[in-house]
């Protein structure tokens, strides 16, 4: 192996990367990264579902203010978005300990990571998933109705279930998103993937065998994530007949 | 578009006034008092933000063609690398692009006497060529896969009926493949021209002096925190809404048989 890497001449950045040195800050960075991305994920979709309960059965200024939030979110930068919710956040925060008599908190960088990527992503979630429900046909909500099931049990037992295999695709590219959005928390100043790479980088000067991995680590989570969600998508369209005729 | 009757109903006008009410107390009572002294930078930063948007959309879409076309009806040695170019592209974060093509190519020129003493040097020593190349890239990775999926979906009734009339493969491409596979994907080029607007703030990470740069700017200088992001916001927002209304105007002016 080690031979191998000499001939390549890859000797040097092999020995940056080991796990001792550099490569076990970017592996700890794209810990931090996925954490983010899993809670982001996590809370947009939270969002998102009563977000798209919103907007369908809400009343008139439920579903206005819904309307403003989702044009809002995805006509503006997430960068922009980032910071000022980040502000607003800690803001807050301080605002609330100080009024139970603590001092200034200092804000975890995980936790405001994804308060503020969940917010973005529940914009996106709420139109995933509010098309999503839009395809189950009404027959099917009707009839659970009919047999007089309360909303909660309708929305768990059939349309949750029903919407799935429609929602499935756009919940994959959501989740792509967030992976892809955890770096934007560089700028913030959040030791994930990127901020760490960059550190690494600008430290030894190797900039492309640093950034060239991290383009590496990003590239698995995104296939391995596909293969993943490719799964998901069968499950969930399990028993009906697939697009290219025939059952699957 | 929305008609009065709609926009009237009384719930609305409540939260209009709400609104309303909203933007004279942000008037009133933030601080708004370094918008003069910045104006003038403000209206640089615009302007640079529109053009990398624009040189960088066409651009990419010049590329994306290619690419599209290689994917979708090219041979394996076209398809191969152009997929894997956009799913690199694609699978991989903007900004990390950004800082590789910035502080990599930026590290490794310098390093060849022959690349500073050519005629390009003083350029490549600016960040804008690195901001305008990731973007463009992206763009066209993007792109790429949207204009696979346009050429294969024009009918083939099309290309066979032109190929009959004996037009050349290139005037056929010009005239039938290529139109209406970009008027298939309007609406998502429209999208996606969003989405790049919103990439371009990236690019103050290396140092371009953009919209999002000036805003970065008078938040370090000022300690103003709230207010220039609001205005910046106002701004991605009217932006974005030109580009919208634009793709509009394009839709409406290609024919369409639904």
């Amino acid at each position: 192996m080690t031979g191998l890497l000499e001939v390549l001449g890859l000797g040097a950045s092999a020995e940056l990367l080991s796990l001792s040195g550099w490569g076990g800050n970017l592996l700890r960075g794209l810990a931090n990264s996925l954490q983010i991305a899993f809670g982001a994920f996590g809370l947009g979709l939270v969002i998102g579902l009563f977000g798209a309960y919103g907007k369908l059965y809400g009343g008139k200024v439920t579903r206005d203010l819904l309307a403003i939030y989702t044009t809002v979110i995805r006509a503006v930068p997430e960068l922009v978005l980032i910071l000022i919710l980040y502000y607003v956040g800690s803001d807050i925060i301080n605002k609330i300990s100080e009024a139970l008599g603590g001092g200034r908190v200092e804000i975890n960088g995980v936790a405001a990571g994804i308060w503020v990527l969940g917010v973005v992503q529940g914009a996106y979630a709420t139109e995933v998933l509010r098309g999503a429900i839009q395809a189950v046909p009404v027959g099917q909500i009707e009839a659970a109705k009919s047999y007089g099931m309360p909303a909660f049990m309708i929305m768990r037992r059939v349309t949750i279930p029903a919407m799935m295999s429609f929602a499935v695709p756009g919940l994959a590219n959501l989740w792509l998103i967030a992976t892809k959005d955890t770096a934007l928390l560089a700028v913030v100043g959040f030791n994930e993937l990127t901020l760490e790479t960059r550190q690494a980088a600008s430290s030894t000067r190797a900039y492309f065998t640093f950034f060239l991995a991290a383009g590496f680590l990003y590239l698995m989570v995104t296939l391995c994530s596909g293969a993943v969600f490719a799964r998901i998508e069968k499950w969930a369209r399990r028993g009906q007949p697939s697009l290219k005729g025939g059952t699957a | 578009m929305i008609n009065a009757k709609e926009l009237m109903q009384p719930h609305r006008i409540v939260m209009m006034l709400v609104f309303a009410a909203l933007v004279i107390w942000c008037a009133v009572s933030l601080r708004w008092d370094w918008i003069p002294k910045y104006a003038p930078l403000a209206l640089e930063g615009l302007w640079a933000t529109v053009w990398i948007l624009a040189v960088s959309t066409f651009l990419g879409f010049l590329l994306a063609v290619p690419l599209g076309l290689a994917q979708a009806v090219g041979p394996w040695y076209l398809s191969i690398p152009a997929r894997t170019f956009c799913t690199i592209i694609r699978g991989t974060p903007l900004l990390l692009q950004i800082w590789l093509l910035y502080y990599g190519l930026g590290s490794l020129f310098p390093q060849f006497p022959w690349i500073r003493s050519s005629e390009l040097w003083p350029y490549l020593r600016q960040a804008w060529p690195y901001a305008v190349l990731a973007l463009t890239l992206s763009y066209a990775g993007y792109e790429g896969e949207v204009m696979r999926g346009a050429f294969s979906g024009v009918a083939k009734g099309q290309l066979e009926a032109a190929k009959s009339f004996g037009m050349p493969r290139f005037t056929m491409f010009r005239r039938i493949w290529l139109p209406q596979a970009v008027r298939n994907v309007l609406p998502t080029l429209g999208g996606e021209t969003i989405l790049q607007l919103k990439a371009t703030p990236l690019v103050a990470t290396i140092t371009v002096v953009e919209i999002y740069a000036v805003s970065s700017r008078v938040r370090a200088d000022t300690f103003i925190v709230y207010e220039p992001l609001l205005l910046l916001a106002v701004v991605y927002m009217a932006i974005a809404g030109v580009i919208a209304l634009a793709f509009r105007r394009f839709e409406a002016g290609a024919p369409q048989r639904r």
